[in-house]
């Protein structure tokens, strides 16, 4: 009887020890993996990979140039020679984690009947409206022709012509050495009309890390998809001056011309309005020498804020704004000129602000106010405006003078105000600083990942990812093979849709939780339900461990 | 051996010399970096203010953070560029004895709450979220532009907080608390988007250094009221308005910004200054090692104020006025606009009709009077 009983309290302990082994097993198997999965925060997968990836890409742009030689330019056996393509591959030595190469693909080829004979008239500019092809160009490739050494087409000094759209002329020469000669020559031309060293170090100026303090660098707009133009004409004295501006005439005849040349660099709305009684924030002083006001350049910082609020910038739209204000001076401060650091007058009575726009002041004929009686009406001459307006909006965006080689005739813009070359380096210019900033967003999303661990990482965002590295493996491509609109538009795309992802609201990281208040919640969960489990599995353990002694403690 | 001194006097004197001649190159190139690094490198100013207490005791936070917005303006920021924060509203408590107004000094001084005050976010849209949200600029796609920070690469950020605050945490509306782990991450991802040029991070609460000690982004400046373990103490009770209006330090802090203006060339080491513990009671600190520049060399007027790079411009383009051919299609324009029908207001719902005829059907004897 007592050895049933003992054998079943036996059964029954075999059955605990089993049942406690079960419990135990069943919480480390299945529990412990269990709470790690639904407690962890979901991260769609991301390709860490191709992302650390992108920061070693190598950056070849291309410019394709069509070099066409005319029957005098070389000698006769180099004339032989033609067709041929020439490859001439440069580094930019920019101190930037991207390697940038810049690739001129020279084809050489002789010149056609029309062009022989275009390129036989009196001027450049002759020979260019009968060399004016139907079609444009495309964006980023050049043409240049080689005229003989002795051609009476540009000035006898000068040695090459670079025109308003993508051709350009370079005097040829009877060498021996011709080709090698002409083709440093062609390359000095095509790299003004292109890419320079200043070019790309201007683009990816926020992102090299030294030398951050030049002007020039500070001054371009950063790369957006569109822009908002808004031009105010300020009229602090109603009383004295009435007065009048053609706006939507000018902006018709002189700035849209001007925003559809640069129609491919982003989308552009144009605004204006008038305000009245916009005081500016500084008293400008009187120079009993010229008997009028003058406004130092050390206070020209101040004018612009307390204008500023009432432009009403804010409301306009989510792109950047450019301001162009035209300030006419009170009957009290008039005639007001700006000054320069040396004391002088400015010739454009104007200044400018990188980032945010320009300001000129438009003084009223002395001559008016003797005929009439208060208020004197004021017809503002919109060509002396907007030339100084178009000159600023140029300098906002970038367009800077180019380095032109010595000896070279250079056109000035078409009355368009900007020539298709310039527009072609300014998309160079933004290609290649659109890829910047959409590869430091993707890399600083995977950084922050890394970093902060409990950001949620959703689908929609990691599809945008994907999308941006597979737009900037694109745009690579095309800028690779020369093909620079689309090259532009894929960098575009990569930078929308980084940021998309980068600034996607469900990136919110969760509210930080300290350790001790994490204990705080685990364990009134988990010690209830652990302890038994573990004190049970550390007596079966002994017993174990007894059970095995005992076979030496016997005999 | 007088040989052999005779030599050692002249190498010493040579490298003397030398040595002398190397520092005077050396201190005009370091002139010349100095002048180039005393310059900040940003185009842009921000402001966000920040007050988190809510009911009508914590008056004091409110008119600290409407003193600095003030003082914030005057020194050139615009509203465009501020985004202001209050967790209550003061003005037009029903506790008010004066209402529309907030006062910074007894003996109602100074309003603080002018007639061009922007709160952009207000009340109960003070939260940690919404805080962080507009840090870290990941704020949905329909918030209108003034609740947003806008700021680049070359912006330099003024970040001033005020309210309750404990070691290592703030409290917001009393009813959550924002860590300083999640203010450094928030500055963080700010760094890593490149949001900000420089930061400079002012804290008016008990305990408010234990808020900055956590930082890792560069180029971040911070001021505290106190230091861990004190409190930051109220300044001054009015005894008509029956609640303390300002805190010391911010208190100070003011005093010491009404005597700049926009073109003063006051350094943050005097900033540093402010509010000694004689003043304040409380002993404020500040910390500069993420900062790369020198804090003698850094304006007040770089955070405070709003100035701006400027640059003449020099160059003109030429344009040819083809007066003729546009004055012709001005006139066409015009001639098209009289041809066009005279406007006028498309036809109205007869309504004054309808209700008179209703009015006729239901009471025949009103109209009968009515007739009479």
């Amino acid at each position: 009887m007592a050895a049933a009983g003992a054998a079943a309290t036996d059964l029954e302990v075999v059955r605990g020890k089993r049942a406690a082994l079960f419990f135990a097993a069943v919480a480390i198997v299945l529990g412990l993996p269990l709470w790690w999965k639904t407690t962890e925060t979901y991260r769609a997968s991301l390709p860490y990979s191709q992302i650390s990836g992108l920061n070693a890409l190598q950056l070849r742009l291309m410019v394709p140039v069509t070099v066409v030689f005319t029957r005098e330019s070389v000698p006769l056996d180099d004339q032989e020679k033609l067709p041929f393509t020439v490859v001439h591959e440069r580094e930019i030595p920019l101190k930037y984690k991207m390697k940038i190469k810049c690739r001129f693909q020279k084809a050489y080829r002789r010149a056609l009947d029309y062009e022989e004979e275009a390129l036989s008239s009196g001027s450049a500019q002759e020979a260019e409206a009968m060399l004016d092809e139907p079609q444009e160009q495309a964006e980023g490739s050049l043409t240049v022709y080689v005229i003989s050494e002795h051609s009476s087409l540009l000035p006898q000094d000068m040695m090459s012509y670079i025109g308003p759209k993508r051709t350009a002329v370079v005097r040829g020469i009877m060498h021996r050495e011709a080709f090698n000669i002409i083709g440093r020559r062609i390359i000095q031309v095509a790299q003004a009309m292109s890419l320079t060293e200043d070019v790309l170090a201007a683009a990816l100026a926020d992102h090299l890390p030294e030398d951050k303090w030049s002007a020039e660098k500070r001054r371009p707009l950063k790369s957006s998809l569109g822009y908002e133009i808004t031009f105010s004409l300020l009229n602090p004295d109603p009383k004295s001056h009435d007065v009048h501006w053609d706006i939507e005439g000018a902006v018709r005849r002189y700035v849209q011309p001007f925003l559809n040349a640069l129609s491919a660099a982003g989308n552009f709305s144009v605004d204006s309005q008038i305000l009245y009684y916009a005081m500016l924030g500084v008293n400008p002083r009187f120079d009993s020498a010229s008997s009028s006001y003058y406004l130092d350049m050390h206070n020209l910082p101040h004018v612009i804020n307390p204008v500023e609020s009432r432009l009403g910038s804010s409301a306009a739209s989510l792109y950047p704004v450019l301001n162009f204000l035209l300030y006419v001076p009170e009957l009290a401060h008039s005639p007001l000129y700006i000054q320069d650091k040396d004391g002088a007058p400015v010739a454009t009575n104007a200044f400018h602000s990188p980032r945010w726009g320009g300001i000129m002041v438009y003084n009223v004929d002395s001559k008016a106010y003797n005929a009439s009686a208060l208020p004197v009406r004021v017809e503002v001459d919109m060509v002396r405006v907007m030339e100084v307006f178009l000159a600023q909006l140029r300098l906002l965006f970038g367009i800077a003078q180019p380095q032109v080689p010595p000896k070279c005739l250079l056109s000035g813009p078409k009355s368009e105000g900007l020539t298709t070359w310039e527009l072609d380096r300014l998309l160079w210019a933004r290609s290649v600083e659109n890829l910047a900033t959409a590869t430091t967003t993707l890399t600083s999303l995977a950084q922050l990942l890394g970093k902060i661990s409990n950001i949620v990482i959703k689908d929609n965002v990691a599809s945008e990812v994907y999308r941006a590295v597979a737009a900037i493996q694109k745009s690579a491509e095309e800028l690779a093979s020369g093909h620079l609109a689309s090259a532009f538009v894929a960098s575009q795309e990569a930078v929308t849709s980084s940021e998309c992802a980068f600034f996607d609201p469900s990136l919110l990281h969760l509210l930080y939780f300290p350790d001790d208040q994490k204990f705080a919640i685990y364990i009134p969960l988990f010690l209830p339900m652990a302890v038994p489990i573990l004190l049970s599995l550390v007596k079966i353990f002994l017993e174990t461990r007894k059970s095995w002694k005992k076979p030496e403690k016997t005999d | 051996m007088a040989v052999s001194h005779c030599f050692s006097r002249a190498a010493s004197a040579f490298t003397a010399v030398l040595l002398f001649s190397f520092g005077c190159v050396a201190a005009s190139h370091i002139e010349d970096q100095a002048e180039q690094f005393f310059r900040s490198g940003h185009t842009n100013n921000w402001a966000v203010l920040v007050c988190t207490s809510r009911f009508w005791f914590n008056y004091r936070h409110v008119a600290n953070t409407l003193s600095v917005y003030r003082s914030v303006k005057r020194l050139g920021i615009p509203d465009s560029h501020i985004v202001l924060m209050l967790a209550d509203d003061m003005a037009c408590n029903p506790r008010n004895p004066k209402p529309a107004t907030v006062f910074s000094h007894k003996n109602m001084e100074l309003n603080v709450y002018g007639d061009d005050v922007e709160v952009d976010y207000r009340s109960y849209e003070v939260t940690v979220e919404n805080f962080l949200r507009v840090l870290t600029g990941r704020i949905p796609p329909s918030t209108p532009r003034s609740k947003r920070l806008l700021s680049d690469d070359r912006s330099n950020i003024l970040i001033y907080m005020t309210g309750h605050g404990g070691n290592g945490f703030l409290k917001f509306q009393d009813s959550e608390e924002i860590t300083n782990i999640e203010l450094a991450d928030a500055f963080e991802q700010m760094w890593q988007k490149r949001r900000y040029n420089e930061l400079l991070f002012i804290i008016d609460t008990c305990q408010g250094a234990s808020m900055y000690e956590r930082f890792y982004s560069p180029n971040i400046m911070a001021l505290a009221s106190s230091q861990v373990g004190e409190d930051s103490l109220s300044h001054q009770p009015d005894p008509a308005i029956g609640v303390h209006l300002m805190d010391r330090y911010t208190f100070y802090v003011l005093e010491f910004l009404e005597e700049i203006n926009p073109a003063s060339q006051t350094n943050m080491n005097d900033l540093f200054q402010v509010c000694p513990k004689s003043l304040c009671v409380s002993t404020p600190g500040h910390r500069t090692d993420l900062f790369q520049r020198d804090p003698k060399n850094v304006l007040i007027t770089d955070f405070f104020g709003s100035v701006r790079k400027v640059e003449i411009t020099t160059e003109t383009i030429n344009l040819q006025q083809d007066s003729e051919i546009m004055e012709s299609s001005y006139k066409e324009d015009q001639m098209d606009e009289e041809l066009m029908e005279p406007l006028k207001y498309a036809e109205q719902l007869p309504v004054a009709q309808i209700i008179h005829q209703h009015f006729e059907d239901s009471f025949p004897l009103c109209s009968a009077l009515h007739s009479f």
